[in-house]
């Protein structure tokens, strides 16, 4: 067997178990603990497809940035059992239901990737000077574009916090 | 491809990766002496001297007192987490000194021995992944204590590393700009001798707005003096290791030093030159001559950081949280800002 | 000695991570068996007194883990935001000297609308920490 093969093999099934940690544990600071390992595995996953950018990305933003807000979150809410509210059947049934429908669309799309992307040969396109180029010339305007995305989430972002 | 990498890189890269360890843990054991000495100068005291002549055999004594005290876990925490807070702070900064160049290449019997754990394309995005992963350690120990008191200064602390992340990753833009790669050994590289074309070569000279930036927030990711509101003890007790004993608070303590040591490093490599000197290719010594007398002046460069830290502590007062957070987000951030595009424009208008 | 420089002018493959890994591995090792040995190591008497919160001496009063200033939840979403945007200046930075004057103007864009929203947290007052 391929060494890649073997360490992906072992990087899918820790993603998968954590994966399957954060929606099975009670606590939901273990759930974000789970998460992070998982975040771990698929950049893991982008340094054998030498997505050195990505990955590094990946663990600054995801596992660096948002669970970090994640944490805040579950920590300054009232963790006490007493105060938990309880889940309606609906509610429940709703997750369902979204959640089943968003495994349709990740397996619809999966099916039309092109197996041989996939060959196992590194290219150098995630290494961050080729990634510049192609982000600073081919997609510049979707790169404009996103910093007005960020400027409406700042404004969200205050707008929410500071209400009263 | 796994083949190639072979029996005796792994040996090598073993014994590299267990000296790095061993000697950022042996600086930390002596930052807390020197720390500790040089408190004692600064206020006129003589400082810790009963262990071993000069007291020298302090950190051994203070690190076996910590490892035999009482190991308490309150019981209202949160057990695994617990024990999770402080391993997660050691390991983070066990982890950045792998991608620091501590030296050129020793040449040993035909062999090339790279003095750098692991030479990264992407080496300064990697130290910027784990610094912001020692958030965790200090929130997750601190939420898992189940006081008070450790969980405001864990929030302090969180809120402030962030923050201060921001401006430290804005003010290495600039910088970045000029050397055009993220590979710490190539950054070195660059800075080859002192002197060349009439000019430093060293980047301090080249950024020195960019380094003042980072300087203030490397002080502030390590919680250090003036920004250690996370355990400021006239508000919060011990911050957010309030609840911990043994070698658990040791961990604290302890990482808390070595990211001291780790960001003069940085520091050192990316502003002062790493292991490069001046004068050294006219020294006319052979290349591992020149390599272990570069190790020496890293080092040099490193210690004068660690030493600048403690001078900061023992001199200058506390901030408050406010003032905390309005210097890190509307004056460095903004700065960090301008430094970058001034920099873009100076250096194409004199290219072209 | 060509297998070596292979490997390290590599930085471009995925090889060069392994030796992070391997210190990945030894730190575990240290930072487990430091916690194994204090636990064994130190003292065990147990009190029920003795183990609870510290509190400088006070009846402890309910629980630690209740809700907090949204000043701290505030500064954690704006970071996430800032985050962002601060990686994209990183592949800017790398390419600076091929891009020129074209990536500098599209790059002065980027940071007009930073700094657009950065003024308006700054009048909104949304990083005062005194009201």
């Amino acid at each position: 067997m391929n060494w890649q093969l073997i360490i992906f093999w072992i990087l899918a099934v820790i993603a998968l178990l954590c994966a399957i940690g954060v929606v099975t544990s009670r606590n939901p600071i273990n759930s974000v603990l789970f998460l992070i390992m998982t975040f771990f595995a698929i950049a893991g996953h982008y340094l054998l497809l030498n997505a050195q950018f990505l990955a590094v990305v990946h663990i600054i933003v995801y596992a660096g940035a948002i669970m970090v807000l994640f944490l805040f979150v579950i920590m300054l809410m009232n963790m006490n059992a007493e105060t938990e509210p309880q889940k309606s059947q609906l509610v429940r049934f709703a997750g369902v239901i979204s959640g089943g429908i968003l495994l349709i669309v990740v397996l619809a799309a999966l099916k039309k990737a092109d197996p041989a992307l996939m060959s196992g040969k590194s290219s150098d396109i995630g290494l961050i000077s080729n990634l510049g180029q192609v982000l600073f010339h081919e997609f510049i305007v979707p790169f404009e574009l996103s910093s007005v995305l960020f400027l409406s989430a700042m404004v969200g972002a205050v707008l929410i916090g500071k209400k009263n | 491809m796994i083949l190639q990498i072979g029996t005796y890189l792994l040996v090598e890269k073993f014994i590299l990766i267990s000296i790095v360890l061993a000697i950022s843990l042996l600086v930390a054991m002596y930052s807390t002496y020197a720390e500790r000495k040089v408190a004692a100068v600064i206020q006129d005291r003589r400082g810790p001297n009963r262990a071993g002549p000069f007291g020298i055999l302090q950190p051994l004594a203070d690190g076996a007192k910590l490892f035999f005290k009482e190991e308490i876990i309150p019981s209202h925490s949160t057990r695994f987490l617990f024990i999770l807070g402080p391993s997660l702070a050691m390991l983070t900064a066990c982890m950045t000194g792998a991608v620091i160049p501590w030296g050129d290449s020793l040449h040993l019997g035909g062999h090339v021995v790279p003095l750098q754990v692991a030479d990264v394309n992407i080496g300064i995005l990697f130290i910027f992944g784990v610094v912001s992963l020692g958030v965790y350690g200090i929130m997750i120990g601190a939420w898992a204590s189940n006081n008070k008191f450790s969980l405001l200064g864990g929030i302090r602390a969180a809120s402030q590393i962030i923050s201060y992340e921001l401006a430290m990753g804005l003010s290495l833009i600039a910088l970045l700009m000029l050397t055009g790669s993220l590979s710490l050994n190539d950054i070195v590289r660059q800075q080859h001798g002192f002197w060349k074309n009439g000019y430093f070569t060293w980047n301090f000279f080249r950024q020195p707005i960019g380094f003042l930036i980072f300087l203030v927030c490397a002080f502030a990711e390590c919680n250090r003096t003036p920004f250690d509101l996370a355990e400021c003890e006239n508000e919060l007790v011990n911050g957010y290791h309030t609840e911990y004993s043994s070698m658990k608070l040791g961990f604290y303590l302890f990482a808390e030093y070595v990211n001291m040591f780790i960001s003069s490093a940085v520091m050192a490599t990316l502003f002062f030159g790493g292991f490069n000197f001046p004068f050294m290719d006219h020294l006319g010594l052979s290349a591992n001559w020149i390599t272990i007398l570069g190790v020496v002046a890293l080092f040099v460069k490193t210690g004068f950081f660690i030493f600048l830290f403690m001078w900061v502590r023992w001199t200058i007062p506390r901030f408050r949280y406010d003032q905390l957070m309005k210097l890190g987000w509307k004056m460095l951030i903004p700065l960090a800002l301008l430094n970058m595009v001034v920099t873009g424009g100076a250096a194409l208008f004199f290219n072209h | 000695m060509l297998l070596h420089s292979y490997v390290l002018e590599a930085g471009t493959t995925p090889i060069s991570y392994f030796p992070i890994v391997l210190q990945l591995i030894m730190a575990l090792v240290f930072v487990g068996g430091v916690m194994i040995a204090t636990h064994l190591l130190g003292p065990k008497r147990k009190g029920s007194d003795k183990l609870e919160n510290f509190e400088c001496g006070i009846q402890s009063q309910g629980n630690a883990r209740q809700p907090m200033a949204i000043n701290y939840f505030l500064t954690a979403i704006l970071f996430v935001l800032f985050d962002v945007e601060v990686i994209f200046f990183y592949p800017y930075a790398v390419n600076f000297k091929i891009l020129g004057w074209a990536g500098f103007w599209e790059m002065v864009l980027f940071v007009a609308f930073f700094f657009a929203g950065f003024f308006y947290i700054i009048r909104k007052g949304a990083l005062n920490w005194r009201d």
